[in-house]
């Protein structure tokens, strides 16, 4: 065999191995996603967590309350996510009287479930 | 809607949900707070507030009217009468305790009595006749306590809700203290009393329907379904404020007596309807 096939053939299996890899770690992170997506889905509709949907109308959650808007292009509207976090964490910062539970701030959801629902909004 | 109803409601929309005292006297407050729901829905007459949640809704509103038919705090009603005729060991009776001897007399409740220093709800002011005749006391919320309030409530029935804030200090204080707590956010959920039943009447929370405030105390005390039995206001008041997370005052508390004496004076002059029948 001569080097430059040899070369060759060392390349191939690199790159093969790292198209593997990277199918596997990719299908991986897919896996992670779609959990906390659904996670973060029924953190929103739950009524005992978030129960955002008692005053959001949101996806294709039963029976919504209507006192704050529908929660749709969240991307659109909320492009900074620092924003989506703030208002979810403490909604009074941005609106002294609003009528949403300071969810962050009064402990009733953790960082990491805040996390998974901005995900989830994100998805909307 | 035209633009000037539209500010105005935002406008008194912005002085309600301000739990700060920029009218003048308790009457200022009633004036504005029925003024309020009449912008928010121009085409509810101000005499339908006293039916609740069955003003706003009317879909659930033909159910409540056929519940009504065979009204299920009938019962009650009865049960107060004779409790309420029955003399006690020492041979009086509450007759001898109220204006009028007891009948129709709830649309003047609570009332502030000067001498004790404190509003006295109609359901204290029937343990209070027990004491004085040397009975004990019903614990709060007591079938006994719902029947007699029910019947006192029935006799009462289309007088015009007269609560007076006389002018003296500990009533003014009590008043506002009762318009405080209305006002102010509780509780882990961070909610005001008028958060849901006055800026958020009409609208839905998951499946609920929100009363609004005006006629709240007009229809207690009242037969839940859900609790197939009588309830007070106090009970609601209590079942409210554990819902946002709070930590529940006890029925009678001074903190509910005031409550109950800001949101009666602010339905003065509709009628009482009670017993009520709710789900
Ligand atoms: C009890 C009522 C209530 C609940 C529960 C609630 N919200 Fe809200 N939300 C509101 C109201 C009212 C507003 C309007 C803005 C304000 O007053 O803060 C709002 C605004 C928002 C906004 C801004 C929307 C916009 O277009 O400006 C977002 C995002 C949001 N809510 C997300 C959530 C999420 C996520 C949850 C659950 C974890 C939730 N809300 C639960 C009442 C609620
Ligand atoms: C998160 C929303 C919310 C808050 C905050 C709230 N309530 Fe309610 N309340 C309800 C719901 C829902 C009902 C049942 C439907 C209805 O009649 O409005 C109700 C019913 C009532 C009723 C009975 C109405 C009737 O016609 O029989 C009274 C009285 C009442 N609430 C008083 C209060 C008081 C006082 C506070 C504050 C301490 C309060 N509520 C806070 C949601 C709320």
């Amino acid at each position: 065999m001569n080097s430059v096939a040899w070369q060759v053939r060392k390349k191939l299996i690199i790159l093969l191995t790292s198209l593997i890899c990277l199918a596997v770690l990719d299908s991986h992170a897919d896996e992670v996603d779609d959990g906390s997506l659904e996670q973060g889905k029924q953190l929103v509709m739950a009524r005992g967590k978030g129960n955002c949907l008692a005053c959001h109308a949101i996806d294709d959650g039963k029976l919504p309350g209507n006192l704050g808007p529908p929660l749709l292009s969240m991307r659109l509207r909320f492009p900074d996510e620092e924003a989506l976090r703030a208002q979810i964490w403490d909604a009074t910062e941005r609106n002294s009287n609003s009528r949403m539970p300071p969810f962050g701030k009064h402990g009733i959801l953790n960082e990491e479930e805040i996390d998974m629902i901005v995900e989830y909004l994100y998805s909307l | 809607m035209n633009m000037r109803n539209i500010i105005r409601l935002l406008s008194l929309g912005l002085c309600l949900s301000w739990p700060v005292y920029i009218f003048g006297s308790p009457e200022d407050d009633r004036i504005a707070f029925q003024a309020y729901f009449q912008a928010r829905f121009p085409d509810v007459p101000i005499s339908e507030y006293v039916n609740g949640i069955y003003a706003l809704d009317e879909n659930a509103r033909e159910q409540w009217e056929q519940i009504e038919e065979f009204p299920p705090y009938e019962f009650a009603v009865e049960n107060g009468e004779l409790l309420f005729n029955r003399p006690f060991a020492n041979g009086s009776t509450y007759s001898e305790c109220f204006d009028n001897q007891g009948p129709g007399v709830r649309q003047l409740y609570p009332r502030f009595d000067a001498e004790r220093g404190e509003v006295i709800t109609l359901e204290l002011a029937i343990n209070l006749c027990r004491e004085v005749n040397g009975e004990s006391a019903y614990s709060y919320n007591s079938d006994e306590l719902n029947s007699l309030s029910a019947y006192m409530a029935w006799t009462s029935r289309g007088n015009k809700i007269d609560v007076v804030i006389p002018n003296d200090p500990g009533a003014l204080a009590a008043y506002e203290s009762g318009k405080q707590f209305y006002y102010s956010k509780r509780g882990q959920l961070n909610f005001a009393c008028s958060d849901c039943h006055v800026i958020s009447a009409g609208l839905y929370v998951r499946a609920d329907h929100l009363s609004a405030s005006l006629g709240h105390p007009s229809h207690f005390p009242v037969y839940r379904s859900k609790f197939g039995k009588m309830i007070s206001l106090h009970s609601r008041f209590y079942g409210c404020v554990r819902d946002v997370r709070a930590k529940p005052f006890e029925e009678q508390s001074v903190e509910y007596r005031n409550l109950e004496y800001f949101l009666t004076y602010m339905s003065n002059g509709l009628i009482v309807n009670g017993p009520g029948a709710r789900k």
